[in-house]
């Protein structure tokens, strides 16, 4: 399997596809940090996916005898103020965690892709227009913009979704503009479009894939900003409202209590914590194999 | 001729690879006097390493051993840095490549050859003053005053060469490394460079180790030759005597050569079987 | 391919310099024209924040406890009956007037409050700044000249963390463990109540208005509140500009005049100064403007946890109330100050920069 996979002559696209993803993920192995980076995000996926099953009691469920308990053996994290264990209410915050920053992802890097490569693309005034728009939108700061937008659309885990999408794409634009400038006067691309291709499908299937490499790792990267923008939507109460078990949310319902029962508090925020660093891990590992000339120094 | 300037016994730089450590230079020995000697060899044979060796410039993760290294007596292996740094220019200098890299570009020319000097001799600013500009003549740097107060972009290669000369040879060293110092200048103005090297050298009776890829000029320049290959010294001979060089590594290098009157149809190519010997190429 | 300058250096420098102060004058104003478009596009979209996203702006102005009267009367004075464009136009207007409307929650016109407030996070984004460079700067430059020890790891480690861990969390964390846990600094406010109000306000900066009264005890009181927030702030201002240092002295250390250097036996303290650190200065000037500029961000967040009377504050607390008026204002004010840092720092490098003044 391995040897069909590291077959220098693919004989299909798809066997070609997977040998380069197995390679990939081969030299990410190599990466102690990104294989721990790695480790931790499946962890949370897999906390995410099997909350029922992993977690020892509701989220949700009160239990006003045992409020405020420290972490023990029967709650690894102690209680919150309603008697909720936190540590099955940090499991399923996983899964909010996870779905916010994947759907984060899943709007904004496309539209950033998109915007990026047509700029790239055709130059001229619609890269001039794109790259301004885009330049403004990069200037600005992101948490405040977030913090504005969310104000405007309401509280709500589906508004902090959108308003962090919107001041996340820009970063993308910006790199697969770049991307596509390195090769758009390249003769592959000269040689798709006299064989008579449209610009969207040369954007779509030439320029949009070689710029995916350059996103991903950038996307990942990012993942720990978005992370910690969400979380702190949640704590100013914007993002995900009560009883969700929101990280974000936690902290600040776990403020009042910071001075005596520490861990209301402390503990969603080492998830937090946890999760990013797990992102940064693996963002660093890809960037390494992936495009090894912007590779921090090891 | 007095006790040697520079012994090296089995020299050894190693270096660690992906597939295990790698000896670039394999176990070299040589002596120098007060004289001019050249180290030939083309990329990779380890002449670089020899010359930064000497000077104890190479770093972890490399490693320099060796049964000897001596200059004017005292043990260059056993050394601590700060004993190496009182060395470092004062006694031993090198001359580098290419003056668009080595020379510092938000210093000025006059700064960055005063601090040689500076570095191991407290000196009044206008003694100092004089001396630069004095050794920025003897480079032939014609109106050495402005040029001082150039930075090192504003000057052209051959000047910048010259400039890196002068740095280098102003606190008067005992013995001069050349590292390829005209590969990077314009053929015409190699020659004016190495010349200003060989008048400087041998007015003041220094040691020169001249480290090149090209066998004409080494042999022009030099008295003595040394030519590696693949980190071992494979011909030590006059200079005189090159053409009577024994081992095919260097006959190969010397029928390679175009002569002005050449009858040949073809140059000849190394056939590199008839000395290697497989072991640890 | 002559040996020495030629006599025309002179000439050729001055005729430089000339086209140099043309060329500086065309960039100024290249500059400024970029700097406004900018401007305006933050303006463009607190504009469509404020009057297009929400559905009922009227609403998210005076709030959804406003009595018919007052609805009409903003309605009117919104001007919400013209078209779009026109609305825009006379928002630019008003905000360059100095008119950002009325607060609903302080009851007072919002620019008078962001006055009032904006010195606050001024000093605490200074002193955290201050720190940054202070411990960053050498720390990335230790991390460097030891790369692969476990020093470089630990100071990679924190660069790390810097971007990982929440502001707010850190904050909450320093006050257990600092303020409650071993009472090193002082609590949440910017000073003690007793103390508040005693002196004139003259720049709002608490820790120069007390020296400048003479108040030596309000002084250190300030500086004790002062000491934790700015701590946190520093600590995230440092972990980026010891990443930054480290990445840039790497690169340096690489090059062949530090070689050059260690050659005519420089001592190392001034190869690592003097030769590798010295170009890269002028960047970092750039780095440390972009982490001042993510200070003030960072400032809403740790106000909030610190109750800290700032522009921040002012924003979350304004956000809780839904007072669309304030929280407009406050993100433009914070936005503005951004941009016009991030700009000025882009722009200081290209001027600062010998090699670029060819």
């Amino acid at each position: 399997m391995i040897d069909w996979l590291l077959d220098d002559s693919p004989a299909s696209r798809l066997q070609a596809n997977l040998g380069r993803a197995w390679r990939v993920f081969a030299a990410l192995l190599r990466n102690l940090l990104a294989v721990v980076g790695g480790y931790i995000i499946l962890v949370l996926i897999v906390m995410a996916i099997f909350a029922p099953l992993i977690a020892p009691y509701s989220p949700i469920g009160q239990d006003l005898a045992n409020r405020l308990m420290p972490p023990s053996a029967a709650h690894w994290m102690g209680t919150d103020e309603l008697g909720r264990d936190i540590y099955s209410r940090v499991v399923y915050g996983a899964r909010i965690t996870l779905m916010i920053v994947t759907m984060v992802a899943v709007i904004a890097a496309p539209i950033g892709l998109i915007v990026g490569a047509v700029s790239g693309y055709f130059g001229g005034w619609t890269d001039r227009v794109l790259m301004g728009v885009t330049d403004i939108f990069l200037s600005m700061p992101k948490l405040i913009l977030a913090l504005a937008f969310v104000a405007a659309l309401g509280p709500g885990i589906e508004n902090a979704i959108i308003a962090i999408a919107i001041t996340a794409w820009p970063a993308y634009a910006r790199i697969a503009r770049a991307e596509t400038i390195t090769f758009r006067d390249a003769e592959f691309i000269a040689a798709v479009r006299l064989q008579g291709a449209s610009s969207a499908r040369v954007i779509l299937r030439h320029v949009l894939p070689l710029c995916a490499s350059s996103t991903i790792i950038r996307v990942t990267l990012d993942m720990a900003g978005i992370i910690l923008t969400a979380a702190g939507l949640g704590f100013l109460g914007l993002g995900a409202q009560p009883p969700l078990p929101e990280w974000g949310a936690m902290i600040s319902r776990g403020r009042n209590f910071i001075l005596d029962q520490w861990w209301v508090a402390t503990m969603p925020g080492f998830a937090i914590i946890l999760v990013s660093l797990g992102f940064c891990f693996l963002g660093d590992g890809l960037r390494d194999v992936l495009d090894p000339k912007q590779g921090d120094k090891q | 001729m007095s006790a040697p300037l520079l012994e090296v016994d089995g020299l050894t730089v190693t270096f660690p690879t992906a597939r295990g450590p790698v000896d670039v230079v394999k176990g070299i020995s040589f002596t120098l006097g007060r004289e001019r000697l050249g180290i030939v060899g083309e990329s990779g044979s380890g002449k670089s390493m020899t010359g930064r060796s000497i000077l104890r410039l190479i770093r972890k993760p490399g490693k320099v051993t060796a049964r000897r290294m001596t200059f004017d007596g005292m043990d260059l292996l056993g050394r601590s840095e700060r004993q190496m740094r009182d060395l470092r220019g004062a006694r031993i200098s090198m001359v580098m490549q290419d003056p668009k890299f080595s020379l510092n570009p938000v210093m000025t020319v006059g700064e960055q050859i005063a601090e040689a000097l500076v570095t191991h001799k407290k000196l009044p600013r206008r003694e100092l003053k004089e001396r630069v500009l004095a050794m920025l003549e003897a480079v032939r740097i014609n109106d050495p005053a402005r040029v001082a107060g150039l930075y090192p972009h504003e000057v052209s290669g051959g000047m910048g060469q010259r400039i890196m000369i002068a740095m280098m040879l102003i606190p008067e060293p005992d013995l001069l490394i050349a590292d390829e110092p005209t590969s990077a200048l314009d053929v015409s103005v190699q020659a004016q460079v190495l010349d200003i090297i060989d008048d400087l050298v041998t007015g003041k009776g220094m040691g020169l180790i001249l480290i090149s890829h090209d066998l004409n000029l080494v042999s022009r320049y030099c008295d003595r030759i040394l030519v590696m290959n693949s980190g071992e010294i494979v011909e030590q001979c006059k200079a005189s005597d090159l053409h009577n060089a024994q081992h095919p590594y260097t006959r190969g290098l010397i029928a390679a050569m175009p002569r002005m009157n050449e009858d040949r149809d073809e140059l000849p190519v190394l056939d590199r079987s008839t000395w290697t010997t497989g072991a640890g190429t | 391919m002559s040996f020495e300058p030629s006599e025309s250096v002179t000439d050729a420098r001055e005729g430089l310099l000339t086209s140099q102060l043309l060329g500086s004058a065309a960039a100024l104003l290249r500059f400024c024209l970029v700097t406004a478009g900018t401007f305006l596009g933050l303006l463009a979209i607190t504009f469509f924040i404020g009057r297009v996203v929400p559905i009922d702006p009227v609403l998210a102005v005076v709030g959804d406890r406003a009595s018919n009267e007052v609805y009409e009367a903003a309605r009117q004075a919104m001007g919400l009956d013209r078209p779009l464009v026109i609305q825009f136009f006379s928002y630019v207007g008003d905000v360059f007037t100095g008119n950002l409307g009325m607060s609903i929650s302080t009851g007072r016109p919002v620019a008078e409050d962001l006055g009032r407030f904006f010195p606050a996070t001024l000093e605490m984004a200074t002193i955290g700044i201050l720190i940054g460079v202070l411990l960053g700067v050498p720390m990335g430059v230790l991390a460097a000249t030891r790369q692969g020890t476990w020093i470089d790891q630990l100071i990679r480690v924190l660069g790390l963390l810097g971007y990982s861990v929440p502001a707010f969390w850190l904050g909450l964390v320093g006050l257990a463990v600092f303020y409650a846990g071993l009472g090193w600094v002082a609590g949440p406010g910017r000073i003690d109540i007793f103390y508040d109000g005693i002196v004139d306000p003259v720049t709002g900066l608490y820790l120069i208005d007390s020296v400048v009264a003479g108040e030596w005890d309000i002084f250190w009181n300030a500086l004790d509140h002062l000491m934790l927030p700015a701590s946190i702030l520093g600590f995230f201002s440092l972990a980026y500009i010891a990443r930054m240092t480290r990445s840039f002295m790497l690169d340096q250390l690489g090059h062949e005049y530090v070689t050059t250097a260690r050659v005519k036996g420089v001592p190392e303290r001034r190869v690592i100064w003097r030769h590798a650190f010295y170009p890269i200065r002028i960047q970092l000037i750039t780095v440390i403007g972009l982490s001042y500029a993510a200070l003030l961000e960072g400032s809403v967040m740790i106000e909030t946890v610190f109750s800290w009377p700032g522009i921040g504050n002012y924003l979350t607390s304004a956000l809780l109330n839904a007072d669309m008026n304030a929280v407009l204002g406050a993100t433009l004010v914070i936005g503005a100050v951004f941009i016009l840092i991030n700009k000025i720092s882009d722009v200081l490098y290209r001027i600062l920069d010998p090699r670029a003044r060819k």
